[in-house]
């Protein structure tokens, strides 16, 4: 356990001044801002659509949920399971890192861990800070109805699901990563993948939640019971546990692989 | 309990079908400073891989401080400190950040960095990017994450490559003083024996995988026999002669003839042999050879 939590605060350590760090905070800050800005700007034609509250926060948050699910989340969680381990091949320190009196599961896992940590910061960024700039828009934008209606549990049960059905994409595109040094191997595997996700789940293909990265665009198809309240909707479908058992799948598949790889 | 920092038994590796590192059976005495030579490509990057347990070794084959290898990973490890190839070091930290980032891997005091620093001497380019530093730096630097965990045996992969002389001469007192003043056990491996000739107390020579030579420098410069080196006018006749006169001829060739050296006085009556017969004696002279051609010698001949 000591060995774990010592290789998950490394991994804080020495990425925390990289891309993939700091990746996890901008990218929210940078897409809540742009729309927050064009809900701002265009106020006057939003409000001519007199939304009342629940649609609003829909509209709002529908714009960086639905390119998240399709876009966004694939490749940002591709660009992290690489540079996660890019780390170690760019300098040569996989051999550095096996030969410290560490357990090699703690050292793997930890990594991991750190993946998913960095996973959950980004999408609970977006979460929050939806949450928060709608507000904020509702005090410079007085006639919006942001007020109207509490979007906190839809928005957490909509960042689950998407946390959720993005575990596949990222063990898959960890183990991919920690084979491959470089970064067309992964990235090209993981872009037609995400093609084959988006095309996929699109033309509804029934067996398209069998895809990892169809998975998250699958996520945001939300299904209700007749008559179900807005907020009741499952989080656990099957396209999430697709996901879930693909992510533990080939997180004990990738220790195996490193532990019978010799460290050049 | 074994008197050996490190043994192997018979270590066999192979990578696929080649055959790297072929019933290598090393023994390096606590404290010593164990000079592990060979031309590049012989198995020695190989050989101490196995020993940090990168590459997995057949058990029962290498021990560390007595115990096996596989079965006591960690707490071998932990005894170990290891510099493999070129200098593994994380270019976008400084070098300060390189050494308290292996702080917080072995769990010990940050602090420690300062120490490190100022013993290879980077204590002015501590927050520079260790990216910038040049091959030397790294090579410092290397060194000084090898140390900063205070381990009982240090493995270092050709420590002195792209060090100016200052910085060689640094690194050979460096050991020194671990090995004399601190007890430890330094396995240094070269592909030169003139840079460990001066530092080591023990040698072990491989080429392709095998160990073609183990033991003291004192044994390895024992190898070596003095000979007489001798040149005349007419060769011919003064390998006759001494021949005759019961010299053993090591070596030849156009002008000169190399027979073995027994004493100061026997060179005197060669000298009067030759003479007396006729000959014109150019030069004679003793001739040791020197540990690098018995290196050569000792690594060409398989």
């Amino acid at each position: 356990m000591r060995s774990l939590y010592i290789s998950y605060f490394s991994e804080f350590y020495k990425s925390r001044k990289t891309l993939a760090f700091w990746a996890a905070i901008i990218l929210p800050i940078l897409i809540c801002g742009l729309i927050a800005f064009g809900f701002y700007s265009s106020s006057d034609r939003v409000l001519k659509s007199n939304y009342p509250g629940l649609i609003l926060w829909a509209q709002y948050s529908g714009a960086a949920l639905n390119v998240m699910g399709m876009l966004i989340l694939p490749f940002y969680v591709m660009f992290m399971a690489f540079s996660v381990n890019n780390i170690e091949h760019k300098n040569d320190t996989w051999k550095t890192l096996f030969s410290q009196p560490l357990n090699k599961f703690s050292i793997y896992a930890a990594k991991y861990l750190y993946a998913l940590t960095l996973l959950f910061i980004c999408l609970f960024l977006f979460a929050t800070l939806t949450f928060a700039s709608g507000h904020l828009l509702q005090l410079l934008v007085p006639k919006y109805t942001f007020n109207d209606y509490n979007p906190l549990l839809i928005l957490v049960k909509f960042y689950s699901k998407l946390f959720l059905a993005s575990l596949g994409i990222l063990s898959l595109q960890f183990i991919l990563s920690l084979i491959w040094s470089d970064f067309l191997k992964p990235m090209g595997i993981g872009f037609v993948g995400t093609i084959a996700g988006i095309i996929t789940a699109n033309v509804g293909w029934k067996h398209a939640y069998l895809i990892p990265y169809s998975d998250p665009t699958l996520a945001l198809r939300v299904t209700r019971a007749k008559g179900a309240k807005i907020e009741d909707f499952p989080i656990f479908t099957q396209e999430i546990w697709v996901s879930v058992i693909f992510a533990i799948a080939l997180f004990i598949i990738g220790y195996f692989i490193l532990s019978k790889r010799n460290i050049k | 309990m074994s008197n050996f920092a490190i043994e192997t038994v018979g270590l066999t590796y192979n990578f696929g079908s080649q055959t790297v590192v072929k019933d290598l059976s090393l023994q390096v005495p606590k404290g010593s400073i164990y000079g592990f030579l060979g031309p590049n490509g012989a198995g020695k990057t190989t050989t101490i891989k196995i020993l940090l347990n990168l590459l997995q070794s057949p058990s029962d084959q290498v021990f560390i401080f007595g115990k096996e290898i596989n079965a006591n990973r960690i707490a071998s490890l932990k005894r170990m400190g290891a510099l493999v190839e070129q200098p593994a070091i994380y270019g976008h930290l400084t070098g300060k950040e390189n050494l308290v980032n292996r702080c917080i891997l072995l769990g010990i005091k940050k602090s420690k960095y300062t120490d490190m620093l100022n013993i290879v001497g980077l204590t002015d380019a501590a927050n520079k990017k260790a990216a910038q530093y040049s091959l030397g730096m790294k090579q410092r630097l290397g060194i000084a994450l090898a140390l900063i965990s205070d381990p009982e045996l240090l493995l270092l992969d050709e420590p002195t490559n792209g060090l100016d002389p200052n910085g060689i001469i640094e690194i050979r007192n460096l050991m020194i003083d671990l090995t004399t003043k601190h007890g430890k056990t330094i396995l240094v491996s070269s592909h030169l024996l003139a840079e460990i000739e001066r530092t080591a107390t023990h040698v072990g020579i491989i080429n392709k995988g095998q160990l073609l030579f183990q033991g003291t420098i004192n044994e390895l410069q024992d190898l070596s026999k003095p000979s007489v080196k001798i040149e005349t006018n007419n060769q011919e006749k003064a390998i006759a002669t001494l021949v005759n006169a019961g010299a053993e001829i090591v070596q030849q060739n156009e002008q000169t003839i190399s027979v073995t050296f027994k004493t100061k006085a026997d060179m005197g009556n060669m000298n009067t042999l030759l003479v007396q017969n006729g000959i014109t004696v150019f030069s004679i002279g003793k001739e040791r050879k020197d540990l690098e051609n018995l290196f050569l010698d000792i690594t060409s001949k398989n």
